[in-house]
């Protein structure tokens, strides 16, 4: 009797539990929020996609006719058809060499400080806080301060508006946000990583160096890789510390002579120059310099991805 | 034991004190390995455990018993000061290890883990090779040459029972190992080191019957040149190997309505589990406790 025939559960007909498990009644809320979240992320990808079909449209007499020439021409504040961007990219990319250089050892040198070594205190915690507002600040306060200190303050060693002041201006700006995703790295890592290693009699840096770094690496490598193509993309700063935007005195200057004496520009800065001309000719040349910065940053956060899955480290 | 003492406490230190050591207490028998008198410790302003006084004697496995919560872990933390990793941890009274105040100042954790070894009750692999996994340890302890690594690795993973499933893929990931094989692997990544003392929390929890018995009979076998201190929640493995038992409960405070723990009983095995003096034991070895 009480065992279940085919067609009897209990006190339910075997119709309604046919109908009740096959979903009669719809989920109607849950339905509406997939929808609603749906269209969000609709919207986000349309927006973008527009505005990369509008920089292709706007560039296309330049990509479709002179790119090569583009991007080994110089900056041209007179001739749009023989303007191009080549000192941009070369002072992009010795931007990034410079704020690599520094801001990377010394943000992670900050990280492991506080993760590892600063413990609960007060002061730390206070330190962790503050770091965490200082990667809020406007970049265009960086560039104050970096005229301030690196151009004139420091002036002597840094040479005044040189590329030097210009790339400590930028490793500043990323650096909290080095910090910061350097320490989220760290922290990923299990406690019982580090107790393994201290409980073969390893010191706090032995379990640092071999299991707790290695560990947070692929972490540390894509966070400080994306704070590289942030900085790629700052023009506010840079326009403060000497980033060349007159175009007539173009950043034509030696890798050398930038260090030394300044003069130099990168891609937004120029864009931000090529944007302030008139005629639909530069408005061609602007789109372009946008695309090549765009897909410049594009490169470099795939970079970060591919190493984040390289390295990945399970436990 | 002045050579240990002075290995212990930094600036000074002489790497062969410990062999001498462990003969010396052996011979004597009169100094523990261990001996708590009024440890308590707290977390933040939590009192986990209270009055614990212990004798842990050498060459002999100690096992600790006592219902979820009532502090084992954190007793055993003590001895090899695995506590200090716990910021709002606070060690009161006094744990020594060979006659030295192990919570002295001068005492450096990092020597007093060297020859106290601790396996985990969660297995807690590197995420590195297996063989590096082992080589760990001995490479602080500045063994550098291939061959002798090699050497210690396979006799580690031997006395681990587990050589043979592992010795074709010494260089694989050690978290493509089963969680049972995770688990010896750190037992032989504790012996590679040789300490004097092994401590393991709960280190058959995760394993099948099969594993479970290999450890049982390589703590047995062990045991001749370590001193062994298990917690374990069988009361069955708690029996089968050890020699002493401590029993550990939860007194709730009526008035304040905390909990803290605190040990009830500590005395020979068979004895605990024949004729224990507290009715507390008896309820909680006989399963009737509540
Ligand atoms: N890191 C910690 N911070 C705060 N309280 C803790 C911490 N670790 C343990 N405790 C508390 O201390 C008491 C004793 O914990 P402990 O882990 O020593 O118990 P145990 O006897 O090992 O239990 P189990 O058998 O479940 O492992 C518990 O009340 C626990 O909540
Ligand atoms: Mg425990």
């Amino acid at each position: 009797m009480s065992i279940a025939t085919p067609d009897r559960f209990g006190a339910q007909s075997a119709a309604s539990l046919t109908e009740r498990l096959t979903g009669a009644r719809r989920d109607v809320r849950g339905r509406i929020v997939e929808w609603i979240l749906l269209s969000a992320l609709g919207l986000s990808l349309l927006i973008l996609v527009a505005l990369v079909v509008n920089l292709v449209d706007r560039a296309w007499p330049v990509l479709d006719g002179r790119l090569g020439d583009f991007l080994s021409s110089g900056l041209d504040a007179s001739n749009a058809a023989e303007a191009g961007v080549w000192q941009a990219i070369r002072g992009t990319l010795t931007l990034a060499i410079i704020v690599a250089i520094v801001a990377f050892p010394l943000g992670i040198a900050c990280a492991i400080y506080l993760e590892e070594y600063a413990g609960q205190s007060r002061i730390a915690r206070l330190i962790r806080i503050n770091v965490r507002n200082l990667a809020g600040v406007p970049s265009i306060v960086y560039g104050i301060l970096g005229l301030t200190i690196f151009v004139k303050f420091a002036g002597g060693l840094t040479g005044g508006r040189t590329v030097i002041a210009g790339g400590l201006t930028l490793a500043t700006l990323v650096l909290p946000v080095v910090i910061i995703t350097a320490s989220e790295a760290l922290r990923a890592v299990p406690q019982s990583i580090r107790e393994g290693a201290l409980g073969v009699g390893a010191t706090k840096w032995e379990a640092v160096r071999s299991h707790v770094l290695p560990s947070a690496a692929p972490g540390i490598l894509t966070g400080t890789v994306l704070a590289l193509s942030r900085a790629a993309g700052e023009a506010a700063p840079l326009l403060l510390v000497g980033g060349i935007t007159g175009l007539l005195r173009t950043g034509n200057q030696s890798i050398w002579q930038q260090i030394t004496e300044g003069g130099f520009t990168s891609m937004p800065v120029a864009i931000f120059s090529y944007a302030r001309q008139t005629g639909a000719d530069f408005q061609a040349v602007t789109g372009a310099a946008s695309l090549i910065l765009l897909v410049l940053v594009i490169i470099i956060n795939g970079l970060a991805i591919w190493l984040r899955n390289r390295f990945e480290s399970r436990w | 034991m002045p050579e240990l003492a002075s290995a212990l406490t930094p600036l000074r230190s002489s790497e062969n004190s410990r062999k001498v050591n462990m003969t010396e207490a052996a011979e004597t028998d009169q100094v523990p390995v261990f001996r708590t008198r009024g440890l308590a410790v707290y977390y933040g302003d939590f009192r986990a455990v209270r009055d614990v006084n212990l004798d842990v004697r050498g060459q002999e496995i100690t096992a600790f018993i006592g219902p979820s919560g009532c502090g084992k872990s954190t007793v055993l933390r003590c001895f090899d000061r695995m506590n200090d990793l716990i910021p709002s941890a606070r060690v009161e009274g006094s744990v020594e290890y060979h006659g030295i105040n192990l919570y002295d100042k001068a005492v450096d954790a990092v020597e007093v883990r060297r020859r106290v070894g601790m396996v985990f009750q969660k297995p807690n692999p590197f995420p590195k090779s297996i063989y590096d996994n082992l080589a760990f340890g001995p490479r602080l302890n500045g063994i550098k040459k291939k061959n002798e690594l090699d050497e210690i690795v396979e006799s580690s993973l031997k006395r681990a029972a587990l050589w043979d499933e592992v010795k074709d893929r010494l260089k694989a990931s050690a978290m493509g190992l089963s969680g049972g094989q995770q688990q010896r692997l750190c037992i032989a990544r504790c012996i590679a080191v040789e300490p004097d003392v092994i401590l393991m929390d709960e280190p058959c929890s995760a394993l099948d019957p099969i594993a479970t018995a290999r450890i049982e009979d390589l703590m047995q076998e062990i045991k001749r040149d370590f001193t062994i201190i298990i917690v374990t929640h069988n009361m069955q493995q708690a029996a089968r190997v050890s020699d002493r038992t401590a029993f550990f409960t939860t007194e709730v405070n009526n008035e304040s309505d905390r909990r803290t723990g605190v040990l009830v009983e500590f005395d020979l095995t068979q004895k605990m589990f024949s004729r224990p003096s507290d009715e507390r034991t008896e309820a909680y070895v006989t399963g009737r406790f509540g």
